[in-house]
């Protein structure tokens, strides 16, 4: 038996929607347009005319080996700090649901990450791990040379990826926690008088218990990598050292804004956002599914 | 009367009541945007102010965008978007681009429809030859020229027995490795982002071609020759004084640059632009002296590459605007107000009048602003050839790019100089080959 609300006034819908409806035309369908066919031609960068390229812009990444490192890189990238920011997060989320001592103040404590903006963590992160004068360069009075981002790839992307995970945390956090606590508590106490102990009732029983939570978290989180991590790869590394911090957010950016090759960034915008498409599909695909537990 | 129309009514007269309280002689404001920062970025802010209050017709607004990339990226952004400002400061790397876009008035042009009559032979060949067509027609107005120097801190080199001026790579590397014995950590700083003065200017004072067609002048189907000869040899040289610790990296992600480290006297030796000087002296305790760049012993010194930048006029704004931007293009063009730009910066005078005044005039032969002279001897040390008159290529910023990272991947990754420039410029020849067909069918002018 469904009950349906139904308006009867034909203009007023329209007028209710119509904010977020211009806001969605001006600033998603009108630049995917242009990017949509920018991506078909070439276009000059100071504007002024365009030639129709057909499917040259996407031939010309795709066989590209550097483009598919990036893409690589990207995937790594998103698994690294999707994984880390949510195993930390649930870790957090648990401990502050068994109402230990002070449980209240972390409660909001561990949310406070997710409020920097990710270039103002970046700046911060950039000091933090300087090789010169950082607190992680202390390293290198111990060992001289051994920690040094600016010239080693494989640090400077882990230099990332931790920020970008700790960025992340407070959010998993607070769906984790609300999903911990959204579990009836009487479930957990019949474990308990089973007695499971903590390690075991929350593996058995509130883990597949939050999976909805969990799945809905890998997507937001793989998307966010995908997406989000200009700001950090842009104040932390620019790229470098050789492109070695790279993904394809920041490829596009390279290619684009500092390349002036408005084509060919064109091209992998809509790439990656088939991808996010893609991503996002799933999540309504399964996750709406499974979302209610009766 | 209803109340919107009472309100809308008054608020009318609230409007005219503040336009009649403002001043009545309406002054024309036009945006300048340029890509300098810091200590240059104020004396541009002064050289503003000075043009402001020099007259009462124009207000120039000067905006920094940091540096010349990102302030080429904004000003494409902003044309594309009708928002441009009425100048901007294009540097070396965005001509060929901007050159082709049509997108701008020729500053011969526009002087002459506002009846200012400059004397365009005046300007020094080098500069001018950079921002002109092929026939020699200016399009942008010459304002901070430049070009590359060598620095070296003369108590270290003096403290570890090495005299006089470090003018060959041979001797750059035997004081480089005296200063290591000595216990210096850092005897010369080096970034490799900063291949305009590693690379670039090392092509031009050796007479090697950095691409076909006389570096891109003679067409856009020019291809890059940059992973030959000398170039790797040159690589391979750098990559062995890194090993040596001879070299260190200094840049803004390792978290002090190669001037800060210079200045700070953390490094002996870097090279970096002639504009620099001013900062350089202001700011760098002890001795120390600038010499032209270092060639290699048995090759014969060839003229080094103009630097810096020009000021474009954009299409698309008022003729009010255009006789602004005329006004402060005649002002900065006064012998006295570019000699005092030259002073406070270091940045060359563009003008062959300008330079033999502050000459004859003793500017140059005593501290602070002693060597500065001899930025402009690198520039005129022979007539520019074709090699040694700049580059001319399209997206010459992201070829740029592709020689940094084979750089980068030399110097930090252990990769053969031979074969990181070959994938350096296949990539480099994609993007010029991109760019033709971009603009197919058109001509450099």
């Amino acid at each position: 038996m469904e009950r349906r609300a139904v308006y009867r006034n034909k203009v007023l819908p329209w007028m209710l929607l119509g904010p977020q409806l211009i806001l969605v035309l001006v600033f998603f369908y009108w630049p995917t347009s242009q990017a949509l066919y920018w991506a078909f031609t070439l276009e000059q960068p100071w504007g002024g005319g365009n030639l129709w390229a057909g499917l040259d812009n996407f031939l010309y990444i795709f066989r590209d080996n550097r483009y598919w490192g990036t893409v690589l890189r990207s995937a790594f990238y998103a698994m690294c700090t999707t994984g880390l920011s949510m195993l930390v997060a649930l870790t957090l989320a648990s401990f502050v649901d068994r109402a230990l001592k002070g449980t209240k103040i972390f409660q909001s404590v561990f949310i406070w990450p997710y409020a920097i903006a990710a270039p103002a963590a970046g700046v911060a992160f950039r000091f933090i791990f300087s090789p010169e004068a950082g607190l992680v360069g202390g390293i290198n009075e111990i060992w001289p040379g051994i920690w040094d981002p600016s010239t080693n790839g494989i640090q400077a992307l882990g230099m990332v990826i931790i920020c970008h995970a700790w960025l992340g945390i407070g959010y998993n956090f607070v769906f984790f926690l609300a999903a911990l606590q959204m579990i009836p508590r009487s479930i957990s106490e019949a474990g308990a008088m089973d007695g499971a102990r903590p390690l075991q009732r929350m593996f058995d029983l509130q883990l597949p218990l939050i999976a909805p939570t969990a799945f809905f978290l890998l997507i937001m989180n793989i998307i966010s990598s995908f997406t989000d991590s200009f700001g950090l790869i842009d104040t932390m590394t620019e790229g470098g050292p050789v492109g070695q911090t790279e993904v394809m957010v920041y490829k596009i950016y390279v290619d684009g804004f500092k390349g002036l090759d408005y084509s060919g960034a064109a091209a992998q915008s809509i790439v990656l956002m088939l991808l996010v498409i893609g991503l996002t599909f799933i999540q309504f695909k399964w996750v709406e599914r499974r979302v209610h537990y009766n | 009367m209803n109340r919107t129309q009472l309100l809308s009514a008054a608020s009318t007269i609230a409007v005219l009541s503040l336009a009649a309280a403002a001043p009545a002689m309406a002054q024309t404001k036009f945006e300048f945007w340029y890509g300098l920062s810091g200590d240059l970025s104020e004396k541009v802010q002064e050289m503003c102010s000075r043009f402001n209050a020099s007259q009462a017709d124009y207000e120039i607004v000067c905006v920094s965008q940091e540096n010349y990339e990102n302030n080429l990226q904004n000003t494409i952004a902003a044309f594309r978007a009708n928002k441009q400002p009425t100048v901007t400061q294009i540097s070396d790397g965005g001509v060929v681009d901007l050159m082709l876009s049509g997108a701008f008035l020729p500053v011969k042009q526009l002087m002459e429809d506002n009846g200012y009559n400059i004397d365009w032979s005046n300007y020094n060949s080098g500069v001018a030859s950079y921002f002109s067509t092929s026939t020699g027609e200016l399009l942008a107005m010459p304002f901070n020229n430049s070009t590359a120097m060598f620095y070296y801190d003369t108590d270290a080199l003096a403290a570890v027995g090495f005299e006089g001026v470090p003018e060959t790579w041979e001797q750059v590397e035997d004081a480089a490795r005296k200063l290591k014995e000595a216990g210096y950590s850092c005897p010369i700083a080096m970034d490799p982002t900063g291949n305009w003065q590693w690379w670039e200017q090392f092509s031009a004072i050796h007479n090697v071609p950095i691409a076909s067609n006389g570096n891109g002048y003679g067409g856009l189907d020019a291809e890059v020759l940059f992973n030959q000869g000398k170039f790797v040899d040159q690589l391979a040289f750098y990559k062995r004084m890194f090993d040596e610790g001879l070299m260190v990296h200094k840049s803004k992600a390792a978290g002090q640059t190669a001037n800060e480290a210079f200045i700070a006297g953390d490094c002996n030796m870097t090279s970096s632009s002639i504009a620099d000087h001013g900062t350089f002296s202001t700011q760098k305790k002890g001795n120390w002296q600038v010499a032209m760049l270092p060639i290699w012993e048995g090759t014969v010194r060839q003229n080094s590459l103009v630097g810096g930048a020009a000021l474009w006029t954009l299409k698309g704004k008022s003729a009010e605007e255009y006789k602004g931007a005329a006004a402060f293009y005649n002002f900065i063009a006064q012998p006295e107000q570019a000699q005092h730009w030259s002073t406070i910066t270091g940045y060359i005078p563009v003008t062959v009048s300008g330079f033999e005044a502050m000459k004859a005039a003793g500017f140059y032969d005593k501290a602070p602003y002693k060597g500065r002279e001899l930025a402009i001897e690198s520039l005129l040390y022979t007539p520019a050839g074709e090699y040694t008159r700049g580059v001319r290529l399209g997206n010459f910023g992201a070829v740029r790019q592709e020689v940094i990272k084979a750089m980068q991947s030399v110097i930090f990754d252990n990769a053969d100089p031979q074969a990181a420039l070959d994938e350096a410029a296949a990539r480099s020849n994609e993007i010029l080959r991109k760019f033709e067909q971009t603009y197919a069918g058109q001509k450099l002018p």
